[in-house]
């Protein structure tokens, strides 16, 4: 089915392949609903998380995923690691595969870092965010949420909002979105807005956009099936990207009495971490229109695919 | 990690023997629910599973003979052994992972595990690992509509449609109206020259 060992981004998977492990999620996921969430599907694989920026969410995640499949996973911390005494990334994956690991699952600051793993190692590499490039994991949960919730992808119209300009959940999820036929608006302030990035993703066979951008969320919300939301990152304000915390929530957080303007069957998305009280209010984040949960939860499933998808099968055919 | 390819194996020339007509299917299907009502003595605490794909088709229609013979609805269960398989048990280099549905507790009921065609064992034997993490069954019994023979592990049916001789290289090939628009089954012999 794939013809690469790797996974480093949706932009260069074809859509038939992406469908093929949406479908693929929902067995696991029904793994994950069962007293014994256990399958004994990668006994004796092994896989280790590199994550040289922090994250305890998409690590436990991933390390949940490999456990459930019975593989042995090993989190390396890079503080404290050889890192710190200047271990090039070369020289540690070159180590890691020494001793005996088939997939290394990693998330680094420079785009294009998993890329480079890939092509030192024999074995696996999943992509877990490099820099603003791509999170092509939790673009998948991102479209088997949509898809359980709303039946199908294909002309769905989904506003991103937020920080477009720093974030590869953005970039994953255009990719994903547009290739499975969905359109896509993305909505955030003129500084946080890369320009061009409406030629982003999949266009249509005539050669038009799938991607819009606009500045104004209320003028968006009513013609949106999905809104997908951002987390501003705070460390952009003190940089002069955007005036004030304040602004930044009356022109584009989402609370009760905005989302009203959007359609009732509208849902409500969001990648996590959430800053509560700025792009999203704690009675959005929980209430019915809200697939945050389901997003944590189809995670794992998702992840529990990929690596089926990779470390599973068979090398010898026997009936 | 090798890239794991393709291989296409040209097939010359196939020998396709029927060795079950449409009505054979149906006698025997009852003959073989006439069995399990015999041997549970009833259809009381039972439970149909069928193992994915064709086994599910066949349990079904054990199940509604049973219905009818008993007058007890047998629930009846869809296990997918995808995950639990070892190397050797099915032909996909990329098996596509479908979703196991048992909509109901297993522990105390007696299983009956429903397959298409016994061969060598091994996804029985993996059927059995994956019910095992399910529940736990009062007793997990089996019934098949082949037995072809070439066991590898020490597995045996407790009922049995038709046994059948083959070469370890040939292939039972059963049709069913759900899936194929016919119904039989068939003997495949490859030649490859």
């Amino acid at each position: 089915m794939l013809q690469t060992k790797d996974l480093l981004g949706l932009a260069e998977m074809r859509a038939r392949d992406i469908s093929k492990i949406l479908d693929m999620t929902e067995a696991f996921k029904e793994v994950l609903q069962r007293p014994i969430k256990k399958v004994p599907t990668l006994r004796g694989k092994t896989v280790v998380t590199l994550f040289y920026e922090p994250s305890t969410r998409t690590r436990l995640s991933f390390e949940l995923a490999a456990k459930r499949m019975g593989a042995d996973v090993s989190n390396m911390s890079i503080s404290g690691s050889s890192v710190e005494k200047g271990e090039s990334l070369k020289d540690t994956v070159r180590t890691i595969e020494a001793m005996g690991v088939d997939m290394i699952i990693i998330r680094h600051k420079q785009a294009g870092a998993p890329h480079l793993v890939a092509r030192t190692i024999k074995g696996s590499v999943v992509n877990a965010g490099d820099g603003a490039h791509e999170h092509p994991t939790q673009g998948l949960l991102d479209l088997y949420t949509i898809k359980e919730k709303k039946g199908d992808i294909k002309g769905l119209h989904v506003a991103i909002v937020g920080d477009i300009a720093h974030s590869r959940v953005a970039r994953s999820d255009i990719w994903g979105l547009t290739k499975l036929g969905a359109k896509i608006t993305l909505v955030g302030p003129p500084t946080l807005m890369p320009p061009y990035i409406d030629q982003l993703g999949e266009k249509h066979t005539s050669g038009e956009n799938k991607v819009s951008i606009s500045h104004s969320l209320d003028a968006v919300l009513p013609h949106v099936d999905i809104l997908y939301i951002l987390r501003p990152q705070l460390e952009r304000q003190k940089k002069g990207l955007f005036p004030s915390l304040q602004e930044y929530i009356k022109l584009y957080g989402i609370s009760k009495e905005r989302l009203t303007k959007a359609r009732p069957d509208c849902l409500v998305m969001h990648p996590g971490p959430m800053n509560i009280g700025v792009e999203i209010t704690e009675e959005v984040a929980t209430s019915l229109q809200s697939a945050v949960e389901d997003q944590v939860l189809n995670g794992v499933a998702v992840r529990m695919a990929v690596l089926n998808l990779f470390l599973g099968g068979t090398h010898h055919e026997t009936i | 990690m090798p890239i794991q390819k393709t291989t296409k194996v040209k097939i010359k020339s196939e020998l396709c023997t029927q060795i079950m007509d449409k009505d054979a299917l149906r006698r025997t299907l009852s003959r073989m629910a006439h069995e399990i009502a015999e041997r549970n003595k009833g259809c009381h605490h039972l439970a149909l599973i069928g193992i994915r794909t064709r086994g599910v088709y066949l349990a079904r229609r054990l199940a509604e003979k049973l219905s009818h013979l008993e007058e007890v609805k047998v629930p009846v269960g869809i296990l997918d052994i995808t995950l639990y398989r070892d190397d050797l048990t099915l032909l996909n280099h990329q098996p596509v992972v479908k979703k196991t549905d048992i909509p109901f507790d297993i522990t105390n009921k007696v299983v009956v595990l429903v397959d298409d065609v016994l061969f060598t064992g091994r996804t029985v034997r993996a059927a059995l690992d994956a019910l095992n993490d399910l529940g736990r069954p009062k007793a997990i019994q089996l019934a098949v509509l082949i037995d072809r023979g070439h066991r590898e592990l020490p597995i045996r049916a407790d009922y049995t449609g038709k046994q059948v001789l083959t070469a370890k290289d040939e292939l039972i090939d059963l049709h069913l109206t759900e899936v194929d628009k016919e119904e039989g089954v068939y003997l495949v012999s490859c030649k490859n020259s």
